[in-house]
């Protein structure tokens, strides 16, 4: 069915959209028609899949969680290996995809959005390889809690530009990206994180990511009987999921975060508690209060830490294709902790998300049904957060064994 | 005729000032339609405070925040809206509302709402032409117009929006966002006339005007002046006197004053 979404006015379904100010439709509509022109221009594909394999490290391995999957007791677990490309997550991907566009259109200076640090990371890396002048759009309070990142962008050549606005986190460095564009589109591009913002965003994006799971799917030795990935605006998801939408055996699954519970006012679980409105241009769901303000979401990772959802997930969701559950900051770092000390691999908190998930849904299968996890990044850059966690909840309960 | 309609035609000088609804607070709204109807404003442009204002810059940003603080919302605007038509203030009055707040609403039942209060129009600055058909058509029915914007780069876009433009069409001087500014984009010129050109109502130009100058220069070439940071930014400068009800006819004096010397050239 996803061929033929989005549809002309970019919507998937009821979802998605242009709900962007005058003054941003002119760059859209360029945007457009230069992505148009770059998908069907070989040369275009042909350096995308060169810089993807010769500089970000495709194809990521198919590895197979023997251990973990013994312990667990059920569904056999292979992880998609994001974690091993460069920059640590699948952002690098959408980058690098970005960036040749960007070039390709003419465009000497990129704008983007980060929220952890890690689309910052990757654009700004790609900004440097090309030459481009970079600008990050960074949540004053994310800049505070990610301040390696910080300093790795700005080691990159890009420069950091603090969002005061709002609540000064994603969903504001995301408004003030976009303001900034439109004073400077004649130059400028604006590289987006995620499959969020108004049409052609959603769907360049994902285009860009599918390379996930149409690899995936040709490393596994048979279709997968679940697909799960961890969703923030869901970049990684929909990359993974594009190849199994139609394939019907598969069920697919979306792990959201459910913070500190989806019971209690902090988290970021969009699907599972959000209604549908507005946001960063598209028609999606997202978390508000009741007179349509926008609500600061909650999660342990920054990187799922988002109000929205992009619209192609909204669809998917209303369509029953996917399924959508929230998993917990606490969930989310067990897991964590099972995955590295069983195969010796570290994941991103984010991706731990989807590995949680996994590990309830393998319990329920039988040894000869799989489970395809997307692992979307590496874990490095939480360390400190890990640590700070587990110290505390050993400080909680003394008798607890080390 | 809308009451929109009526002063965008009847008036080939057209003002009309921005405000932010609940700035610093309901009360003062309402005093300062007045003030702003006294001071010679054809139309009220009265603006929704919402979290995540995507069209806007610093001045209008920190005005909505300090309203939202106040608790205001799309329900209050309109009821305050009411509160204006009873104090007899017979101001045409345009809703600056972003799209969230009146899906979250019912948008049918918003723009039911609001024109029953005494709404005469919206613009929905992040609603462009090809997604606003539901909106425009509830509008209408309620006897209200649907403000349209074009800007410097709307281009081809010009025509097809200003041919079925109602009561006023928006001209965004400058891309970017709202707020002061000293000069115009250079295309200004050029894309207004376009606009003209394929328009059947009366033009107005907004973002950055913010200086006599700006609203003469305007008023000179037979358009209308919308002013918004500027005078926004002089309801900031009072805020503290604006609150203290001893001070506060002192200030919307001062404030009256000054908007008096943007229009009197
Ligand atoms: C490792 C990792 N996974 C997932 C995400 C969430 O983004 P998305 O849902 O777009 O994949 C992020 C965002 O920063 C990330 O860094």
């Amino acid at each position: 069915m996803q061929q033929s979404y989005p549809d002309h006015k970019g919507r998937y379904g009821p979802f998605g959209g242009k709900y962007v100010p005058e003054t941003v439709m002119a760059a859209l509509e360029e945007l457009e028609a230069g992505l148009k022109e770059a998908l069907v221009d070989e040369a275009f594909l042909a350096e995308y899949e060169e810089v993807l394999r010769e500089y970000a490290g495709r194809e990521t391995p198919l590895t197979y969680a023997k251990r973990l999957s013994e312990i667990v007791g059920g569904a056999k677990i292979y992880l998609k290996r994001e974690d091993l490309l460069h920059t640590g997550a699948h952002k690098i991907n959408n980058a690098i995809g970005q960036a040749l566009l960007a070039k390709r259109m003419g465009k000497t200076k990129i704008v983007a959005e980060t929220g952890a640090g890690q689309h910052g990371v990757a654009t700004a890396t790609v900004a440097a390889k090309y030459g481009l002048e970079c600008k990050i759009f960074m949540g004053e309070k994310d800049m505070e809690r990610q301040k390696l990142n910080v300093f790795r962008m700005e080691l990159l050549g890009a420069e950091v530009v603090p969002a005061t606005s709002g609540s000064k986190t994603l969903k504001d460095a995301t408004n003030e990206a976009i303001r900034y564009w439109v004073s400077h589109v004649d130059d400028t591009m604006y590289l987006i994180g995620s499959v969020v913002g108004p049409h052609p965003y959603p769907y360049m994006v994902r285009e860009f990511q599918r390379v996930i799971g149409d690899e995936a799917k040709r490393q596994m030795e048979q279709l997968p009987d679940a697909v799960i990935a961890c969703v923030g605006g869901g970049s990684n998801a929909i990359g993974m999921f594009t190849s199994f939408l139609n394939e019907p055996t598969v069920q697919l699954f979306g792990a959201e975060a459910g913070g500190k519970g989806i019971e209690t006012p902090e988290h970021a679980a969009t699907l599972t508690k959000g209604d549908r409105g507005v946001i960063h241009g598209s028609l999606t769901y997202l978390i508000q209060d009741e007179h349509g303000q926008i609500i600061e979401p909650y999660s342990i990772s920054a990187g799922l830490d988002y109000p929205g959802i992009g619209p192609e997930h909204a669809y998917l969701k209303d369509e029953e294709r996917v399924h959508y559950e929230a998993i917990t900051d606490a969930e989310a770092i067990e897991a964590l902790v099972k995955l590295t000390q069983t195969e010796g691999i570290l994941p991103a908190i984010e991706s731990a998300h989807a590995v949680a998930l996994a590990l309830k849904k393998a319990r329920t299968m039988t040894s000869d049904q799989s489970i395809l996890i997307c692992l979307s990044g590496r874990g490095d850059k939480d360390v400190d957060t890990i640590r700070n966690v587990l110290s505390e909840t050993k400080g909680e309960s003394h008798d607890e064994p080390s | 005729m809308n009451r929109v309609e009526e002063a965008a035609n009847n008036n080939d000088q057209l003002f009309i000032p921005y405000i932010v609804a609940g700035d610093p607070t309901i009360e003062v709204t309402i005093d300062l339609a007045r003030v702003l109807e006294e001071s010679g404003a054809h139309i009220l442009e009265l603006g929704v405070p919402y979290s995540d204002p995507l069209a806007d810059g610093p001045v209008i940003q920190a005005a909505a925040n300090r309203s939202l603080q106040e608790g205001t919302s799309l329900q209050t605007v309109i009821d305050t809206v009411r509160q204006i038509r009873e104090a007899g203030i017979k101001i045409p009055i345009v809703l600056f509302c972003y799209v969230n707040p009146i899906l979250k609403y019912g948008l049918h039942d918003a723009v039911k709402a609001a024109s029953e209060a005494g709404v005469d129009g919206w613009l929905v600055p992040d609603l462009p032409y090809e997604e606003n058909d539901e909106m425009k058509k509830t509008c209408n029915e309620y006897g209200n117009v649907l403000i349209s914007l074009v800007a410097p780069t709307s281009n081809e876009r010009v025509k097809r929006i200003a041919t079925e433009a109602q009561g006023f069409l928006y001209c965004v001087s400058s891309l970017g966002v709202t707020g002061v500014r000293e000069e115009f984009d250079a295309r200004l010129d050029t894309f207004i006339t376009a606009a003209n050109e394929s328009s059947n109502v009366p033009l107005a130009v907004g973002f950055g005007v913010s200086k006599r100058e700006h609203v003469a220069r305007l008023h000179k070439q037979g358009y209308g002046a919308v002013v918004g940071s500027r005078i926004v930014k002089e309801i900031e400068k009072h805020e503290t006197m604006l609150r203290d009800p001893h001070q506060r006819s002192k200030a919307l004096l001062q404030i009256k004053t000054f908007v008096q010397s943007l229009v009197s050239s």
